[in-house]
């Protein structure tokens, strides 16, 4: 299987990542290297195997629902690029 | 003998017995860090008044009767774990800037046992290599040649310890990142099962598979390390309750009655003849010691490859969402709306292999083509997981290599990112099964390379690691061969 540059630069697009032409030539590229290579796991009949997304078997970890001080506004804020001592400050959404 | 040079053990007895201070000890440290890291390049952040501040305090508690575990000793750790004290940079220019309001648990558990934290050491960016030369800010290299490079992704962390320029060093170990660099290095090197050591505040790789665990100078120094490390924290949900035991009682001299398996696909190709040469001289040394072997088989090894960079790429590319430029970290500042600001922040803000890792996830998690990739990496996972159990059954622990070959020069698998990855066949399959591994010193190759032993066994049983780790490391004669720097 191959992946396209189209291909690329949709997946790129989905990573919220702007490629240059240069940089969809060579991902094309190295993507594809390594696509070919993982698709040796095509030999293996895996039919019927569950899969395994975690190597222990905890369950959901929850905790009691009680109130607990939190991360104060100020420290929460301050590594910002742009706030007001309110909120995180981003460019206008609706017009 | 210098001070810095010691082993973590013996800088505590010293400092019990009263015959150096903290103080003494980090200034030592620290007129090392000066001498060597121009060569190392090892430190992305040193923190020289906080540790002298720290090593104060660590005197007064010691003179008041009040020392833990590890009063006094100046570590360093791998930058990607969260400090209040100092910056958390990832090794990315997307954190240049963050520092953390949090303190990693790790990090917690370390100055409570009165340890002095001397900084960060270099990494690849987010953790993402196996050479380290992915930092965006330092590359570090192999004290034992310079012109090598220091393994990854905890380079750093291997080489400043190798170096003499800390005690010991936490890592994290995603797919090796512990034991590679600590065997290329010359270190010990150790991942814990996963969920045995808390990873709350070390920063997200790929979350089903990222362990934290310690780099050290010997095997007693790795069982100090663990003993404060480990243990269940309800602040990391996938962190086990269940009670970590002693781990220096687990340094037993001599192997009676503990079977070692061979896994006989671990020494088949590609296998560099030194390095294969030097694991079974420390192989004949476990026997020596009273250990049996018999050969074992783990039949899916050829695939780990394939099913870690899809699983982990995936994660990553999920983890790494997060940076986006709003509440933390690098802004591009010339776009004009919310989407643009996203993507050219990421654009600008990662470097080359996170945004090919983030590709790569982010197709094998699209839409068409999850059950091809994602699916089936995670279901031959799961044969890979059983592989482990079968092997198991018949043996204690497992030994072979760590790196098919010993450090290679800087720059020479930069532009194949595949070779790269092929290089990490024997460790991938130890994080994909959540077992415990460990790199010990087992040698030198003709060029004066370091050459580790991989050791590895079944879930929570880093005990029988430690107990195979330090029989070899009383008949290898390697400890205390230091490199040349200066």
């Amino acid at each position: 299987m191959k992946i396209t540059r189209d291909e690329v630069r949709h997946v790129a697009a989905l990573a919220r990542l702007d490629l240059s032409g240069a940089e969809v030539d060579r991902m094309t590229d190295q993507l594809n290297v390594i696509l070919t290579y993982v698709a040796k796991l095509d030999e293996l009949d895996t039919a019927g195997v569950a899969v395994t997304t975690h190597t222990q078997q905890v369950v959901n970890a929850f905790r009691e629902d009680e109130v607990r001080p939190s991360l104060p506004r100020e420290q929460a804020l301050a590594n910002g690029p742009e706030q007001n001592g309110e909120a995180f400050v981003v460019p206008k959404i609706i017009g | 003998m210098e001070y810095f040079s010691l082993t973590l053990h013996e800088a505590l007895r010293r400092l019990d017995a009263g015959e150096i201070s903290s103080v003494g000890l980090t200034e030592s440290v620290l007129a090392r860090i000066d001498q060597v890291e121009p060569t190392v390049r090892a430190y992305l952040t040193l923190d020289r008044e906080g540790a002298l501040r720290q090593a104060e305090q660590a005197d007064i508690a010691r003179g008041r009767g009040q020392a833990g575990p590890l009063c006094g000793i100046p570590l360093a750790i791998k930058d990607a774990f969260c400090t209040t004290t100092m910056p958390t940079t990832c090794g990315s220019r997307m954190l240049e800037h963050f520092v953390a309001p949090y303190d990693a648990t790790v990090v917690t558990k370390l100055a409570q046992a009165g340890s002095v934290l001397l900084g960060k050491l270099a990494l690849d960016e987010f953790a993402m290599g196996s050479t380290s030369e992915h930092c965006a800010f330092k590359v570090p290299r192999n004290p034992w040649n310079p012109d090598c490079v220091a393994g990854g992704s905890s380079g750093g962390s291997a080489a400043a310890v190798a170096a003499d320029e800390c005690f010991a060093s936490l890592g994290s170990d995603t797919g090796g990142s512990i034991r590679q660099p600590a065997s290329l290095c010359g270190t010990v090197g150790m991942k814990p099962t996963y969920g045995r050591v808390s990873r709350n505040g070390l920063v997200a790789f790929a979350s089903s598979l990222d362990q934290v665990g310690p780099l050290t100078k010997d095997v007693r120094d790795c069982a100090l390390m663990m003993n404060v490390i480990s243990g269940y924290d309800p602040l990391d949900s996938t962190s086990i309750d269940r009670p970590a035991p002693d781990y220096l009682a687990s340094l037993q001299d001599g192997l009676k009655g503990v079977t070692i398996g061979v896994p006989r696909e671990y020494f088949s190709q590609g296998l560099d003849p030194e390095v294969d040469q030097v694991v079974r001289r420390g192989m004949d040394m476990l026997k020596e010691a009273g250990a049996t072997f018999v050969e074992v088989s783990l039949p899916h090894t050829d695939y780990c490859v394939a099913v870690f960079y899809l699983i982990a790429p995936a994660e990553a590319s999920s983890n790494l969402a997060r940076f986006d430029g709003i509440c933390y970290g690098f802004r591009d500042r010339s776009a004009d709306t919310l989407s643009e600001l996203y993507n050219r922040t990421r654009s600008l803000g990662f470097g080359d292999e996170v945004k090919r890792r983030i590709l790569i996830g982010t197709y094998a998690l699209s839409s068409g083509y999850y059950d091809a990739f994602y699916k089936k990496a995670s279901q031959v996972r799961t044969l890979i997981k059983e592989d482990f159990a079968r092997a198991f059954a018949s043996c204690d622990l497992m030994v072979s290599p760590v790196v098919p070959t010993p450090a290679w020069k800087l720059g020479d698998k930069a532009d194949d990112p595949l070779a790269l990855y092929l290089s990490d066949i024997l460790t991938l399959s130890a994080n994909l099964a959540g077992i415990p591994g460990m790199s010990v010193p087992c040698g030198f190759s003709s060029a004066g390379l370091p050459i580790g032993m991989q050791l590895q066994a079944a879930h929570f049983n880093e005990a029988a690691l430690l107990r195979a780790a330090c029989n070899l490391e009383l008949r290898a004669g390697v400890v205390g061969r230091k490199p040349v720097l200066v």
